[in-house]
């Protein structure tokens, strides 16, 4: 049941600042895309223009097979006739209305019969596990059951696209897991077209059926989960995303499979690759020994950071630092002597004047 | 602390209580059997059974509520219409709107009452007719000269500014996702704005409706000048008339009914507004609210909108100065042009030989008695300010706390003039080993000082809780005293807000009528009360000059305001 939305050069300037740069986009029927960058990066902007609360100076943009606003046109369909839902990050749930005027608000536009209307609110409220609820005001629950009373009003409309706007981020650790866990669920029953705005990238990873990455209005990279932490198209994305970050040593290609980094040689898989590189290497693709072992390099520990499940540890030699990640408790103390082996199919060398990804692991 | 709210709010009103059920000395000539200071439901039967009671209670009582009612809605109107087109539309000048809107409430609030008989005043009311009729040759009819559509209007030009204020901070608080929501489920702009934005607005609303309906009731000044001429009397100058002729007992009950009256409002407004449907507006993340686009209108209502506040807060003046320069009243030819009633030197036949107002040595006791006053209770309201605060912030959830913060909130329903008259029957006798204080200056300033404490109450509480806790827990770990944290941490974080809390108190008092008028005697005169007094022996040129000084004193205190960062008249009334 899920639209499919088309963008096309979608420029939007507040006074001088672009705040969406020529974005175009194609998001299949029923994806759960998710729009991920740092703050300020025009991610909420652009989610605002398909909503058609912010206008856009130039482009397109298609719901379905329906162009609701074109600048070439002169076509702007109100926000009301696009037949979709938004979930605000502080809810925007009136506090004058009970949650079940809250609820019917859209359906009395719509003019529903009674006995339906209250079916509807009924069946929604069951989907996020809110039965009982329908007589209370928004000041009288908990922010957790503010935000599902929020998705409910959304999906109480049934529309056909659901616009959600960093739900998340006013919840505490523990609930934000829950709800991730049923927003996914809720995406799955309804298979409502879905694009989800968030600066957190374990809520982008986990939830996303693709993700769009943000930076100064331009999109870096859109692609499945796995392969913006696989593969990230440039340094920014590459960066943005995993937990510890990726290391990133600087380097220079020096003859085939070889990446100088000037206190050693790093054997790679350097292609086409020429000239000087930054080789982008994750955290848990780097394997670690505490004894000598052919190919691999010493180094000394900095800082171990156990976590239950996983280890962190920082290594450094001769000034160049690099984070490794090892699953388990490890027994690694500080300032021991380390031996890293780097596999060759696990990096990702980029260009690093232009930050591009030149070759991929 | 609590001492001192009992003594200033509680026993006033006990001991005006008990006046109105004992027989009075003056009682004898009303009933023969009245033996002073026996106990008696004389005063009730008389002022609400009594032959008189018609005359004397119900009239006014229905005048009174004609008023308040006619002069809140029409406030109302005025201010939500303003504040929505400041804040919600794209009217160009808005910052200019928004700085004039304010300037009537500084303005003495029977300033545009004068002006108004100046220009529309016949021969009803008996002396020279207004402008109206000598421009036009024709006397305005009784309903435009006096009474209660007058009163209405000036009460509500004047008073449309606590509407004004409350409905922009609350239009300004509304989150804009609220209403976006909206329209996203294609609900069209009408439909936004009557289910979503002004049922928001509805609490900021009943707030200025209890502050405009309350005051409108103990307000003298306007029903003064443009009732009391024609015998068309509200229970404020009711009160006055019973006051002046001695019968206190009368007026108290009187101001009973007024209380009442306003504590039926407050209730009514509490019951209606409940407490389940009370919230704070949560701030949004900072989008800016859209604004209504006014298209080809945008210049049409913003020259409508200046001219409206040139005509109420400038004309008036200007008709009054112009009045000032007449020698005799209601004659405007050119021949008729004089400085005497600014400068002239004492003459017998010119207002029974009173000199210009320059030369006048009372004018300036009373100018310096305005001044003196108002700078008096600006630094207790201040300091009280201070200290109620802080007791009542630190002790907050206790009882004594929520006791204190109570009884501070007394004077806030309590009309101006009704206020007044509570003071009169504490401090006409002695009380333990307090002196009688009528007819001193010191009563004057208690009695302001009393009238503001929910304003400092309010203000102080709210500066003491933003301080917060850790604050002063941090000095306390650092081995400060509670004076010393008091010093060095509490006040000096706190202080800028009762800075514009005093200014505040200091502009309010300067023009303050009501409060004071029971409670003047010939040698503590203010500027204030002296226009009333000159109009009512009917030198006319005299009042208007008295108020036209006021008015420039009170600008030149709102200039100074001007000067200190974040001194307005929002935190003046505790907003």
């Amino acid at each position: 049941m899920g639209t499919s939305i088309l963008i096309r050069n979608l420029i939007k300037r507040f006074g001088n600042v672009i705040a969406v740069n020529k974005v175009s986009l194609t998001i299949e029927p029923g994806t759960f895309l998710t729009l991920l960058g740092p703050s300020g990066c025009g991610k909420t902007t652009l989610l605002r223009c398909i909503a058609g609360l912010e206008d856009p100076n130039e482009g397109e943009i298609f719901i379905g097979d329906k162009l609701v606003f074109s600048s070439a046109q002169g076509i702007n369909l109100p926000a009301g006739q696009r037949n979709l839902g938004l979930v605000f990050q502080n809810y925007a749930l009136w506090p004058h209305m009970t949650v079940r005027q809250n609820m019917t608000f859209a359906l009395e536009i719509q003019k529903m019969p009674k006995e339906q209307m209250a079916q509807r609110v009924t069946d929604s409220l069951a989907e996020v596990q809110m039965g009982g609820y329908e007589s209370r005001y928004p000041r009288e629950m908990s922010g957790g059951q503010q935000q599902r009373i929020a998705l409910a009003r959304m999906l109480a409309y049934r529309p056909k696209v659901f616009l959600i706007d960093e739900p998340l981020s006013n919840l505490d650790a523990r609930l934000r897991i829950d709800m991730r866990a049923e927003l996914k669920r809720l995406h799955h029953i309804s298979g409502a077209t879905t694009v989800y705005v968030t600066h957190d990238q374990i809520e982008a990873l986990t939830m996303s059926s693709d993700i769009a990455v943000m930076k100064e209005g331009v999109i870096q990279q859109m692609d499945t989960p796995d392969r913006i932490y696989r593969c990230p198209a440039n340094l920014f994305v590459a960066d943005f995303i995993g937990n510890p970050k990726v290391n990133l040593l600087e380097g220079k290609v020096d003859s085939a499979n070889s990446v100088d980094l000037g206190r050693f040689k790093l054997a790679a898989n350097t292609r086409d690759a020429t000239g000087q590189v930054v080789v982008g290497v994750r955290p848990e693709d780097i394997a670690i020994s505490t004894t000598p072992v052919a190919n691999a390099v010493e180094f000394k520990t900095y800082s171990v950071m156990p976590s239950g499940a996983d280890s962190t540890i920082v290594a450094q030699r001769e000034g160049l630092e690099v984070t490794v990640r090892v699953m388990g408790n490890s027994k690694i103390r500080m300032d021991d002597s380390i031996w890293l082996t780097f596999n060759p199919d696990s990096l990702n060398l980029y260009d690093k004047a232009s930050g591009n990804l030149v070759v991929s692991q | 602390m609590l001492a001192l709210m009992v003594y200033l709010i509680l026993i006033p009103l006990y001991r005006m209580l008990e006046t109105t059920f004992t027989y009075q000395e003056k009682d004898i000539y009303y009933d023969r059997n009245a033996v002073t200071g026996e106990l008696t439901l004389f005063h009730w039967m008389r002022m609400l059974t009594g032959q008189v009671a018609e005359v004397l209670t119900y009239a006014p009582l229905q005048h009174s509520i004609v008023i308040s009612v006619g002069a809140t809605l029409l406030a109302l109107l005025i201010g939500s219409a303003l504040a929505w087109m400041v804040i919600r539309t794209d009217m160009p000048g808005r910052n200019v709107i928004n700085a004039l809107a304010t300037v009537p409430y500084i303005m003495p609030s029977w300033t545009i009452a004068m002006a108004w008989t100046v220009l529309f005043k016949n021969r009803t009311s008996g002396g020279s007719p207004g402008m109206y009729e000598y421009f036009w040759g024709q006397s305005p009819p009784d309903w435009l000269a006096y009474g209660p559509i007058p009163i209405i209007i000036s009460s509500a030009l004047h008073y449309y500014t606590f509407f004004f204020l409350f409905v922009a901070a609350a239009l300004m608080s509304i989150d804009s996702n609220l209403e976006e929501a909206g329209e996203l489920m294609g609900a069209n702009r009408w439909r936004i704005l009557r289910k979503i934005t002004f049922p928001l607005v509805i609490p900021a609303l009943l707030s200025g409706f209890i502050m405009t309906f309350s005051k409108v009731m103990g307000t003298f000044g306007g029903p003064n000048v443009l009732g009391v001429p024609v015998g068309y009397y509200t229970l404020s100058t009711m009160i006055r008339s019973n006051m002046g002729m001695g019968n206190n007992a009368d007026g108290f009950v009187l101001a009973i009914v007024l209380i009442m009256l306003a504590m039926v409002t407050v209730y009514v407004n509490q019951r209606v507004v409940g407490t389940r449907k009370s919230y704070e507006t949560i701030g949004g993340r900072g989008f800016v609210a859209n604004q209504t686009k006014l298209r080809n209108w945008r210049f049409v209502l913003t020259a409508g909108v200046i001219l409206f506040q040139i005509v109420i807060a400038i004309l008036p003046l200007g008709i009054l100065t112009f009045s000032t320069f007449m020698l005799i009243d209601g004659e405007y030819s050119p021949g008729n042009f004089t400085l005497h009633y600014w400068i002239g030197e004492s003459t017998p036949s010119i207002s029974n030989g009173v000199p210009g107002v320059l030369r006048n040595p009372a004018i300036y006791q009373g100018a310096w008695n305005s001044i003196h006053l108002s700078l008096w209770t600006a630094f207790f309201t201040a300091f009280l300010g201070v200290i109620l605060g802080y007791a009542i912030a630190k002790g907050r959830g206790t009882r004594l706390s929520k006791l204190v913060e109570q009884i501070a909130f007394i004077p806030y329903v309590i009309p101006g003039i009704a206020f007044g008259a509570v003071y009169i029957s504490m401090f006409a006798k002695p009380v333990g080993p307090i002196p009688a204080l009528y007819g001193t200056f010191a009563l004057l300033v208690i009695v302001s000082v009393a009238k503001h404490l929910p304003y400092s109450a309010r203000t102080g509480v709210s500066a003491m809780l933003q301080v917060g806790r850790e604050l002063e827990e941090a000095g306390q770990v650092a081995g400060a005293n509670a004076w010393e944290r008091f010093r060095r941490i509490i006040f000096p974080l706190t202080s800028p807000g009762f800075v514009s809390g005093f200014l505040m108190t200091f502009i309010t008092t300067m023009r303050e009528l009501s409060l004071i008028i029971l409670l003047v005697t010939p040698s503590t005169q203010v500027l204030a009360s002296m226009t009333i007094r000159y109009l009512e022996n009917d030198d006319t040129q005299m009042a208007n000059a008295v108020i036209v000084i006021l008015v420039t004193l009170v600008l030149i205190g709102n200039w100074l305001i001007s000067l200190f960062r974040g001194g307005s008249l929002k935190k003046g009334l505790g907003m």
